[in-house]
């Protein structure tokens, strides 16, 4: 069991570690996201994990298992909203995108698109 | 005004489960809490449009999060791959692609699992039709159609 804990632990914090370099090392907000809200979902839960299979008890392991749950639920829409919102804005993209579908098609999108 | 109750109930249940601690001041305070968030609720028309909850195939539910973790901790593992790749290599695309889900739901849970599966976030979300970013080319290209896409159309009840 304690090894499990370990492991979890460290996963998570591993995760979270190359979360943190992602945010420096990407050009731009949409592809720091990518690195931020993603690999830091994996995070918390390895370590919430961790937490659980330290106690082994269910007055944890519940409050565990529901964190992990709404983070799943909740932490999507909030990436999404960001996303949305800094699209809808025009926020600049990186020079290195490769497609932007909206862009292209006139007309089409109800949101401002970003500046060329 | 059974799913308000039903509801309140749920949220009970999160609440015992949480606190952990039967005293009969804590169990009445729940109750209260659980009857309050419900009326604010209401008030704030957040369940006007409740009659969608429970039209789910359940049991292709409890199969399809496992799946989903496992598609969650794959990608993540290729995106911290790509992290640490002293190249970078990432091919930001923003694609539009037609979900095949008919429902609010079904569409809801498909763009909360693209977001949720690392290198990819729905930016925009209509009937019809997702905009996508992903961290590369090939990802975003794979969207339409994809299995992610199928298993949750089969979630709906039509």
């Amino acid at each position: 069991m304690d090894i499990l804990t370990a492991l979890f632990m460290v996963t998570g914090c591993l995760a979270m570690l190359i979360a943190a370099i992602g945010i420096v090392r990407m050009p731009d907000l949409f592809t720091r996201m990518h690195a931020a809200s993603k690999v830091g979902t994996v995070g918390v839960s390895c370590v919430v994990l961790a937490a659980a299979t330290h106690f082994a008890e269910l007055s944890v392991v519940a409050p565990v298992l529901l964190t992990i749950v709404f983070f799943l639920a909740t932490a999507p829409v909030a990436a999404h909203m960001v996303g949305r919102a800094a699209y809808g804005t025009g926020v600049r993209m990186w020079e290195g995108t490769v497609i932007d579908e909206w862009k292209r098609r006139s007309g089409n999108p109800p949101v401002k698109p970003p500046e060329p | 005004m059974i799913r308000t109750l039903a509801s309140a109930l749920a949220l009970y249940s999160i609440w015992l489960l949480l606190s952990g601690m039967f005293v009969p001041f804590l169990l009445a305070a729940g109750f209260c809490c659980a009857i309050a968030i419900k009326l604010f609720s209401r008030r704030l028309n957040a369940i006007a449009e409740e009659t969608e909850v429970l039209e789910l195939n359940w049991v292709k539910l409890v199969a399809y999060y496992p799946w989903l973790i496992k598609e969650t901790v794959l990608a993540a593992w290729d995106v911290s791959k790509r992290i640490l790749n002293p190249r970078l290599p990432i091919s930001p695309a923003l694609v539009e692609f037609a979900p095949s889900q008919k429902t609010d739901l079904g569409l809801v849970i498909h763009a909360n699992s693209i977001t949720l599966t690392p290198g990819t976030i729905s930016v925009e979300v209509e009937h019809g039709r997702f905009l996508v970013h992903a961290l590369t080319e090939e990802g975003a290209l794979s969207l339409a159609g994809s299995e992610m896409d199928r298993r949750c159309a089969e979630l709906e009840v039509v």
